[in-house]
């Protein structure tokens, strides 16, 4: 099946402008007489929820955390994109666009990247409005950072903890249509299932994580803002409790799943630092502003402290591959580099897989104290864990799988291609191609959230009747009841290994073969073990307790078990696309390290669609057209 | 740099209640072969693992990011919200902190307003409810200012960010002898309170958030300043005070 964004067409500048006006509206008096569902409370669906519940709509929003907010934008350290040009340094829309589509490799819907950067701006005055407390200087005006992958400084920030203000704006926002009761909020759920009524997204099944009981909600509509799957590689700058569960539902009810192999390796993570660790944590890409990444010349000077090897000993692989962008370049190129150093032998730390992030030169130029008030925290978050001191040492960094490009497919509405199913944020594939740029994240969450959602779920209501929230339903038990039989199979299994074993070992697979770096022969050795590894999984895994209790090992083993599906599907999608495109580098095609994209062959979003248990899922492709931005190699020398 | 062969082994003193209404115990288990790279929430994992493998049932606590932003983790350590390092939540508190053959308690927060729901997971939405009494600027979506409109000056924005940086964790509530949640209150209404964008509602939302404060349970101030020491992010006294003054200030508006 060929798909349709159904983009808006006309010259670009004028194409959501002219699509909001030909959406259908729903009057103030009806928009009460519909309910819309919103799952994840981050970004992107506290601000879909707060704008929702604003205009009228009876919203029931749903975060699996104890409150809307803990959701993992918070962690988001260095900031948000916006094209106002208040540095008079040659931004505008069109080149927030042009950056962005470049940035992604030429992989990424021009309409939808368009619409982004569009309302970019009006993300920053939404914020400030609500309080946020940006950086600002003396005089009182908002403050500028550069970012990878740009020119420009166009990345606004709060310290480096830009996504917790972010959130905490949504976040009250959210509050403030809770307490006047246009909003409910259940905390503490789990979404478990999407329920369809005749092919129509109708509702969704959660596991009240106290109590354990499943329980049913219905609506007109349902917006998954349930973020991104890198936890599929274990050990991600992902909270602990990031999964691909919500999304791997909606797609076994039909929901395509676009792009799955466009994961996004930070470049800049601290290394692991043993087999028992946890999570990777994420240095803020702004550290490139002023750190220089290098490694030794000689590999007989990795094992030495870093202040011994001499000036000229040194090789800053970024600034001599890329002179124009430097220690700036984008994500997929930096984490590459790094990756191809440690593979020459010239790896620094434990295992020989790090790289120096080093700030001396700019302690020198600016000193210590502006350093310190630029990133005090994050040097202090690196001593933390590692117990060495970054203003003295240069830090060790090494790449981390970070984000989803890949996602639920939506049209340019947000909606999948199943009708009411809307999904908004990284869940999406939508504007990011092929790699994203850094600080576009934010942006994009709360684009969806405040600015395109409120607008486009209206076009969709007008066009259904209001069927209240009962679940008489018979498909919402169904739902609930396969829901129940198959939590039930994962408590009953009683095997050898927990849960953690499995998805270490499955993590180390997606990481040794479809990680920074995939061929055609390593995703052949995961498209084999992955199924035997599930296999063992459903026969042999421990989940101790029972379902009718706060019970985390259950919630990670449905988890871990989508994961095994998911993994899957990943590498069959990295395997069918026969090309490297930013995030997604497939070692046979490369130019020098470079990626080769085959705009001939590959130039669409790959959209698969589930076909049930043990049978090949079907490949659905939406062409991509660019007549804005020129096909063109992605350079950054 | 640090030897990583060696290890440690612990003798840990957990709180175990299997729900609300069960009386809870202390039970004692043994963490072995933690090394001083282990955060604390990774040493629990571990031991987590070994209680699986025995067949019973693992400690559950919250925990989500894992670097100290989400404000989710919540432990009492040895006696100390976060475990008593400076500015660090719980799971950013690193094993070289402890040494081997050590003795720690571990318990939930302790609070009236944090019902226990079980092992060291707490019940916190009452925070929720006090920012739903009025933390926030009543702007709608859209139709706002410009971001540069209204000129803030640096001093400005700073002050308001370091009230900002709650995270919402709860440990101030914890730390306090009187249970008291006039530090996360404290912050949130300095952080509107300073911005000429929350001026217009400082005097209502003071009066509300204070109204709710009382109303979840929460103890009064008697100037013990625990709930600084045991805040992960710092959070300064000096928002009680600001507090106070807005209070007394609305009382006139």
């Amino acid at each position: 099946m060929i798909l349709d964004g159904k983009c808006p067409t006309g010259p670009i500048e004028k194409t959501w402008d002219k699509h909001r006006f030909d959406l259908k509206l729903v009057n103030p008096a009806n928009k009460r007489k519909y309910n819309v569902i919103v799952v994840g409370t981050g970004l992107a669906g506290g601000a879909a929820a707060a704008s929702l519940g604003e205009l009228g709509y009876n919203v029931q929003a749903f975060c699996y955390q104890d409150s809307p907010r803990r959701a993992h934008s918070i962690a988001a350290q260095g900031g948000i994109n916006a094209a106002k040009n208040y540095p008079n340094d040659g931004d505008s829309i069109y080149r927030l666009f042009y950056d962005t589509i470049k940035g992604g490799d030429f992989r990424a819907r021009e309409a939808d990247v368009w619409r982004l950067a569009q309302v970019s701006n009006n993300i920053i005055d939404q914020c400030v409005a609500q309080g946020v407390p940006f950086a600002r200087d003396y005089a009182g005006y908002l403050d500028n950072r550069s970012f990878g992958g740009a020119q420009v400084s166009r990345t606004f920030y709060a310290r480096g903890q830009t996504g917790q203000q972010l959130l905490l704006g949504a976040y009250s926002a959210l509050s403030r249509q809770i307490k006047a009761g246009t909003v409910k909020m259940y905390n503490r759920r789990e979404m478990l299932d999407l329920v369809v009524v005749d092919g129509v997204a109708k509702g969704i099944t959660v596991r009240n994580l106290i109590t354990g009981e499943l329980e049913s909600y219905a609506a007109d509509a349902v917006c998954l803002a349930t973020g991104g799957y890198v936890n599929v590689f274990y050990l991600s700058t992902n909270a602990m409790g990031c999964s691909v569960t919500a999304n791997w539902k909606a797609h076994k009810k039909g929901a395509f799943f676009a792009n799955p192999c466009y994961t996004q390796i930070h470049p800049t993570c601290i290394p692991q630092a043993g087999d028992y660790q946890s999570k990777l944590t994420l240095m803020s890409e702004s550290l490139r502003n002023d750190g220089r990444c290098w490694v030794p010349k000689k590999k007989e000077d990795c094992g030495k402290h870093p202040n011994e090897v001499p000036e000229e000993d040194r090789d800053y692989y970024l600034e001599r591959k890329y002179p124009s962008f430097g220690n700036l370049a984008p994500r997929d190129i930096a984490s590459r580099a790094a990756k191809e150093q440690c593979d020459d032998g010239r790896g620094v730390g434990p295992g020989g897989r790090g790289v120096y992030l080093d700030f001396a030169t700019s302690i020198k130029r600016v000193g210590a104290d502006t350093i310190k008030e630029r990133y005090g925290n994050l040097f202090e978050m690196y001593e933390k864990i590692t117990d060495e001191d970054g203003y003295k040492r240069p830090m060790r960094m090494y790449p981390a799988p970070h984000y989803s490009m890949g996602g639920l497919w939506v049209d340019y509405n947000l909606m999948s291609n199943i009708p009411g199913l809307f999904v908004l944020g990284e869940a999406n594939f939508s504007v990011h191609g092929a790699n994203r740029l850094g600080a576009s994240a934010l942006m994009q969450g709360l684009a969806d959230g405040y600015f395109v959602i409120p607008y486009t779920i209206g076009g969709y209501l007008a066009t259904v009747k209001p069927t209240g929230t009962g679940t008489e339903n018979p498909e919402f038990k169904k739902s609930a009841d396969e829901v129940n039989e198959y939590n039930n199979k994962l408590l009953s299994i009683n095997g050898k290994k927990t849960v953690f074993e499995f998805m270490r070992e499955l993590g180390g697979l997606m990481w040794e073969n479809c990680g920074m770096a995939r061929t055609k022969e390593s995703l052949e050795i995961n498209l084999k073990k992955i199924p035997a590894l599930r296999e063992e999984f459903w026969k042999n895994v421990k989940v101790t307790g029972s379902g009718a209790d706060l019970n985390q090992q259950l919630e990670n083993a449905g988890r871990t078990a989508d994961f095994l599906e998911f993994g899957e599907l990943m590498c069959r999608d990295a395997y069918h696309r026969n090309e490297s495109c930013g995030g997604h580098f497939r070692a046979e095609y490369q130019d020098e390290g470079e990626a080769q994209r085959d705009d001939v062959n590959y130039c669409y979003v790959g959209a698969w669609e589930y076909k049930g248990d043990k049978k090949e899922p079907e490949l659905h492709k939406e062409p991509l057209k660019f007549d804005n931005v020129h096909l063109a190699v992605r350079s950054y020398k | 740099m640090s030897d990583h062969h060696k290890t440690m082994t612990l003798t840990l003193i957990v709180w175990r209640q299997k729900g609300p209404k069960d009386p809870g115990k202390f039970e004692t288990y043994t963490a072995k072969g933690i090394t001083e790279h282990h955060s604390f929430l990774e040493m629990l994992d571990c031991v987590n693992e070994d209680l699986i493998y025995a067949g019973k049932e693992p400690i559950v606590f919250d925990h989500d990011c894992r670097e100290g932003i989400c404000g989710m983790c919540s432990q009492v350590i040895n006696g100390a919200a976060h475990g008593g390092q400076d500015r660090t939540t719980v799971c950013q508190l690193h094993m070289r902190k402890f040494k081997d053959g050590d003795t720690i308690y571990i318990e939930p927060w302790r609070a009236r307003a944090f019902p226990i729901i079980k092992d060291l997971i707490v019940d916190r939405s009452a925070l929720d409810t006090i920012v739903q009494a009025g933390a926030y600027v009543s702007c709608h979506t859209g139709g706002v200012a410009d971001g540069n409109a209204i000129l803030i000056p640096k001093p400005i924005a700073d002050e308001s960010m370091d009230a900002a940086e709650c995270v919402g964790c709860g440990a101030c509530v914890a730390g306090c002898p009187n249970g008291a949640a006039m530090l996360f209150t404290g912050a949130k209404v300095s952080q509107y309170a300073v911005l000429p964008q929350g001026k217009a509602e400082a005097a209502e939302r003071v009066k509300n958030l204070v109204d709710a404060m009382s109303s979840c349970g929460f103890g009064n101030c008697t100037n013990h300043y625990e709930c600084q020491v045991a805040c992960p992010k710092g959070i300064d006294v000096k928002f009680i005070a600001r507090m106070n003054r807005e209070f007394l200030k609305a009382q006139f508006a």
